[in-house]
């Protein structure tokens, strides 16, 4: 084979490389846009009245998760099964979005910690690596760190929505979350460095729980917040 | 500083007061491990098992790396020694260890996912892609294809003879098999690294009174530059960055075919090497301009 043959051999290579890139983008986008729309819909239990509203803004958002499906399932045909590393790159930060909003959502639900299993299952994709597209267990993990900012925000306004009770069981969840992401030796990269943050949610979370204490309202809380339940 | 103090006495009070209960709680949560520990222990062991891999793989990766460069280092004695056939054979002796290196690599890989490892690797087999192609060009004149270096990285168990009782059954052998292949950026990137060899290949044969390899050399630098160009920005971004110092040693090469033409009809022989270079000496500080 001549030289120029060869080189016109890995052009024609590369060109269907980006082909698939493209392709991969244009359905990366797509998702995108229905992980915005979840989290919009989400954000509203930040608000004064959407501590009502959290089992209806849940089952919407779960609703919306169909759509995310679908989505994944197109995303599966653009490349080969085998080659989700190579392309891994396009989807990842969507994909730990996902994460994220699948977690906030259960935890929402049940005040439980989403299992790798379940997101899998709720975004339509495979938990083990063997059996097609699967949910990468760093960006599980960095969903899971997305999480726990957000408690740290939810904590923060449910106080000021009146809700005292939550903040306790944020902050228990988050310590069980840290413990469990102590075991964990995690190497010098981006996963670490979300991992550093946690930290300074865990503190919020216990300041505001601290807050509460001193005035004694946690105690009242629970009291006032079972009998409207 | 007294606020401080007077908040450092109510955080103690908080832990006296507040959780008593959920602070058990969480304990025993804790001790007997809860579901979530469980699975972040599981994570644990998943983690740790995949940086293992790497970091064995990123030293496989270095191994390739230096064997390689010194392959490489060896063929460039291989024009001026009498003994040709002697080094060309002891490079494909280095070559093999190297293969065996990449056989490992092949062998941690099995059953993965071969990008998600590919930065770990992917050093040493530019590396060796570099030898394995400047080797062929000393030997045919011509460059080695994708398909040709692959076909060197299968491997067979034959060479674990150990092992061999319970595999020399027929039907076992398939799975005995390993292989590795180059990507085509991977092969890109090394062969533009080959074409730096090439120019210091040029410039060395030049020395040593070799007039036809400059002008063969040329001609085929001028090939490659040609399919890189042709490439353009098709290829990822590292492949762009590459071309320019292509163009370099290409313009090296071409200038040395410029001044062999037009001195050495005038200049004996002997004296060809000190024309040479000064005028190699003349680019370099061209390039340094910019």
């Amino acid at each position: 084979m001549s030289v120029s043959e060869m080189f016109a051999a890995l052009q024609g290579a590369l060109g269907q490389d980006q082909d698939i890139r493209e392709e991969i983008r244009k359905v990366v986008q797509a998702l995108e846009q229905t992980a915005r729309e979840i989290l919009t819909l989400l954000q509203g239990v930040h608000q004064g009245l959407g501590f009502q509203h959290i089992p209806k803004k849940c089952q919407k958002a779960r609703e919306h998760f169909g759509t995310v499906r679908t989505q994944m399932e197109s995303l599966k045909t653009k490349f080969p099964a085998d080659q989700y590393y190579r392309f891994h790159e396009h989807w990842r930060f969507v994909l730990q979005r996902l994460v994220f909003l699948a977690a906030f959502v259960v935890y929402l639900e049940s005040e439980t910690l989403v299992t790798r299993e379940a997101v899998a299952e709720i975004l339509g994709i495979e938990a083990d690596r063997e059996r097609g597209f699967h949910l990468d267990i760093e960006d599980y993990l960095s969903g899971v760190l997305t999480l726990a900012s957000e408690l740290a925000r939810l904590a923060v306004n449910s106080v000021t929505a009146g809700d005292y009770s939550r903040p306790l069981r944020i902050s228990t969840f988050i310590n069980e979350l840290d413990s469990g992401f102590r075991l964990l030796n995690l190497k010098n990269d981006s996963l670490r460095k979300r991992y550093d943050g946690l930290k300074y949610d865990v503190k919020k979370i216990e300041e505001v729980v601290y807050d509460l204490s001193i005035r004694g309202l946690n105690k009242e809380a629970t009291v006032g917040a079972g009998g409207e339940k | 500083m007294s606020g401080k103090e007077g908040s450092g006495g109510f955080r103690k009070r908080k832990h006296d007061n507040f959780p008593h209960g959920q602070r058990r709680e969480e304990k025993e949560n804790v001790n007997p491990p809860s579901a979530l520990m469980k699975s972040f222990k599981s994570f644990q062991l998943e983690l740790d098992t995949r940086h293992d891999k790497y970091e064995r793989l990123v030293k496989l990766s270095r191994d390739i790396t230096i064997e390689s460069k010194r392959t490489i280092f060896l063929l460039h004695r291989f024009i001026s020694a009498p003994n040709g056939e002697e080094i060309l054979s002891e490079s494909e002796v280095k070559l093999d260890a190297v293969r065996q290196k990449i056989k490992q690599v092949a062998q941690e890989l099995i059953g993965e996912d071969m990008y998600q490892f590919h930065r770990a690797i992917s050093p040493g087999l530019q590396e060796y892609v570099e030898a394995v192609s400047f080797q062929y060009f000393i030997k045919t004149r011509s460059l080695i294809s994708v398909e040709e270096i692959n076909k060197q990285l299968i491997f067979t168990a034959e060479d674990r003879e150990e092992t061999t009782n319970m595999t020399s059954n027929s039907h076992d052998k398939q799975p005995h098999t390993w292989s590795l292949k180059v990507t085509p950026v991977d092969y890109l990137l090394g062969v533009a690294d080959l074409t730096g060899e090439l120019m210091r290949l040029c410039i060395s044969s030049v020395g040593n009174g070799d007039i036809d390899t400059p002008f063969e050399l040329s001609q085929f630098l001028r090939q490659i530059y040609d399919g890189f160009t042709f490439i353009g920005n098709t290829g990822p971004y590292e492949v762009s960055k590459k071309l320019y110092t292509l163009k370099q040693s290409l313009a090296k090469v071409e200038n040395a075919c410029y001044t062999l033409k037009v001195r050495g009809s005038e200049i004996p022989k002997h004296m060809l090497a000190d024309v040479f270079s000064t005028k190699t000496e003349l680019i370099d500080q061209e390039e340094g301009l910019p």
